[in-house]
């Protein structure tokens, strides 16, 4: 098991493509801040930098200027990166995706268990830990099955118990609900509160979902690759 | 670790086995195209293992009897059994033909054997399989299974006809025509036989040349026109050694005295497989390449297709965090399953389907060996192709945008 750390800070995030007169910056000034187990909505038009800025979240591209910690540990500090940016994403950084993404050809409880399996865990053991956390998302019955046997609303509880098997400081989490109706959709986001409290994860949801905005109680906003923080309703979900 | 490359495959067993099928056909086609090779070379010293000899006995400075025309008089074996360390000397004439049996023609070696015994006389068919040895002088013939013929078929070799008394098995020229054994008398007279209206115009000519007619010698027309219809040649002979005796001796002492032409074993191989054969060989070396080349750019492409087909995955399982060489083991592995359903399949076309084909086809294990650690090679080699596609996945692919 990897050590937690707690909550994501981001200072002065910027991000430039191209170089001359083809530069382009997608980021200009990103500031975030995620307490651990806090669940915050990111939300902008088409166009306003949320896929650079999860893509550099993600350490999957580097920014280019600003800080980015995962609680104490420094991942992106002007130029300096962690090395291995593989391994961090396998052990810090959990993704749930528009749609869920399951490797076809691995069950239920294996297409969870991989994570923990890739970062050495022995594979009975990390079956063991797929499996309570598919019983905390009430898809443990449907273990064995293979995802193209699997509702939209299971494949996506399969694909945050994914997300959150390795125990991350931080979950990203691109459109989760976009494919779901709206009753779907708001147990998808009581599921994310829920592990956010119980793993104390922070984590960022993405989202053009009107029917879930209103359940965040911080909400950050993004035009033109600047972030604006706005205090959100924090409807309670039932 | 699960081994993510034997859960794809058996969760898409269908694709692979098809897919595997298909390059199954291919490998069986390549594995068949060695086996003519080798059908090849095996005819030419299956026709010199069954002539029984230690040295063939030639016209001086031929190559023959298989490679080029050779004649020796009939009565040179005679001379050859005077030959210190000689055991046996036996004539021999060797006729490729167009033999007529009911309205079929079929192609065969005809094989003059000159009288002696079965498994002692060079020439003769070393075993039968039914029936029994040619046992008369004239109109009995042993011949190939390879022919079709049955047991009291006829067969028609210029006028006259033939009983089939016996049936041999593996007995082929070297062009893997099938042999039918024949008196030698009768083979010397099928080799030289002109039509009717030729031996009438010849006597013609021998009865008006007043050298041939003369008055006052009487015969001397007849034994003329006699040694116009007979022939007294045949293409070689094949001899024996006693034990323990060097054939170079032999064959020296051979060319030295007797002024002919003589081979050992080793050399007539030579002729047979070096010379004879040399330019099919090549022919289906140049074949056996293109078939390499196609069947690796085939793998190579269903490899890529296949990783193609798993480009999300691919990205997810980067994104994830697995290493480089988990995702180019999955590939590699997936590749070789492949590549040994292929061979697989390859092996039972080509073993299934060789004795249909008109000439022997001899699909040796080693071949199947070398075949099966070439496609090994090729599939690897094949996938490096799809993991470099693989490896320059973005993982950014996943998340889109």
């Amino acid at each position: 098991m990897t050590q937690r750390v707690g909550g994501v800070r981001i200072e002065n995030l910027k991000k430039q493509y191209g170089q001359g007169a083809n530069a382009f910056l997608a980021l200009k000034d990103v500031n975030m801040q995620v307490a651990p187990g806090e669940v915050v909505g990111l939300i902008g038009p088409s166009g306003s930098g949320k896929s650079t800025l999860l893509k550099c979240l993600g350490a999957i591209i580097d920014p280019t200027e600003g800080v980015m910690m995962l609680g104490d540990q420094v991942i992106y500090d002007n130029g300096w990166k962690v090395r291995d940016l593989r391994a961090l994403r396998r052990d810090k950084i959990g993704f749930v995706f528009q749609s869920p993404y399951l490797i076809p050809f691995l069950d239920v409880v294996d297409n969870v268990a991989l994570l923990p399996m890739l970062a050495g865990v022995p594979n009975g053991e990390a079956r063991q830990k797929a499996m309570h956390l598919l019983e905390a998302l009430d898809v443990a019955h449907r273990a064995q099955a293979m995802p193209s046997q699997l509702s939209g609303g299971e494949q996506q509880r399969v694909a945050i118990a994914r997300g959150l098997v390795n125990r991350p400081p931080i979950i990203l989490a691109d459109e989760p609900t976009a494919p779901l109706d709206s009753e779907r959709a708001l147990a998808v986001i009581r599921i994310l509160n829920d592990m956010a409290r119980e793993y104390e994860t922070a984590i960022i949801v993405v989202t053009h979902d009107e029917k879930i905005i209103p359940t965040f109680r911080r909400i950050y906003h993004i035009r033109d690759g600047i972030t604006y923080e706005e205090a959100g309703q924090g409807r309670p979900i039932n | 670790m699960i081994n993510l490359a034997s859960r794809d495959i058996l969760h898409s067993w269908g694709k692979f086995i098809f897919t595997g099928m298909g390059l199954g056909l291919l490998i069986g086609v390549t594995l068949v195209m060695a086996g003519v090779y080798r059908g090849l070379v095996s005819d030419g010293k299956s026709l010199l293992d069954n002539s029984g000899a230690d040295i063939w006995v030639v016209q001086q400075d031929t190559l023959g009897p298989y490679a080029e025309p050779s004649s020796l008089n009939d009565d040179v074996y005679r001379g050859l059994l005077g030959i210190p360390g000689v055991e046996q000397a036996s004539n021999i004439t060797y006729l490729t033909m167009q033999v007529r049996h009911h309205d079929k023609d079929i192609r065969v070696m005809v094989v003059g054997i000159a009288p002696g015994v079965a498994g002692k006389t060079p020439g003769w068919p070393r075993f039968l399989v039914a029936g029994r040895h040619i046992t008369r002088s004239h109109y009995e013939a042993v011949v190939d299974i390879a022919t079709g013929l049955q047991l009291g078929d006829k067969i028609t070799l210029r006028r006259n006809q033939y009983t089939v008394v016996g049936l041999t098995r593996r007995m082929v020229s070297s062009g893997g025509d099938p042999m039918v054994f024949i008196p030698l008398k009768d083979a010397q007279e099928a080799q030289f036989l002109k039509n009717n209206e030729a031996i009438w115009l010849d006597r013609r000519k021998t009865q008006a040349n007043p050298e041939f007619n003369r008055p006052n010698v009487p015969g001397l027309l007849e034994a003329v026109l006699a040694s116009k219809t007979s022939n007294l040649s045949v293409n070689s002979v094949l001899v024996t050694l006693k034990e323990g005796v060097d054939p170079a001796q032999v064959i020296n002492t051979i060319e030295r005295w007797k002024y002919l032409t003589a081979y050992g074993r080793a050399e007539m191989e030579e002729i047979l497989v070096g010379k004879m054969i040399s330019t099919s060989a090549r022919q289906i070396a140049m074949f056996l390449v293109i078939l390499a080349v196609v069947s690796a750019a085939i793998v190579a492409f269903i490899i890529y297709t296949l990783t193609m087909d798993k480009i999300r995955e691919i990205a997810v399982l980067k994104l994830i965090g697995t290493r480089n060489f988990t995702i180019a083991a999955m590939i590699v592995q997936q590749s070789v399953v492949l590549g040994i359903i292929g061979f697989v399949v390859g092996k039972i076309t080509s073993s299934f389907s060789a004795p249909y084909f008109p000439k022997y086809v001899l699909i040796m294990p080693e071949d199947s060996i070398m075949g099966f650690i070439a496609v090994m090679i090729i599939c690897i080699l094949a996938s490096l192709v799809a993991i470099r596609m693989a490896l320059r996945v973005d993982p950014a692919e996943a998340v889109g945008g």
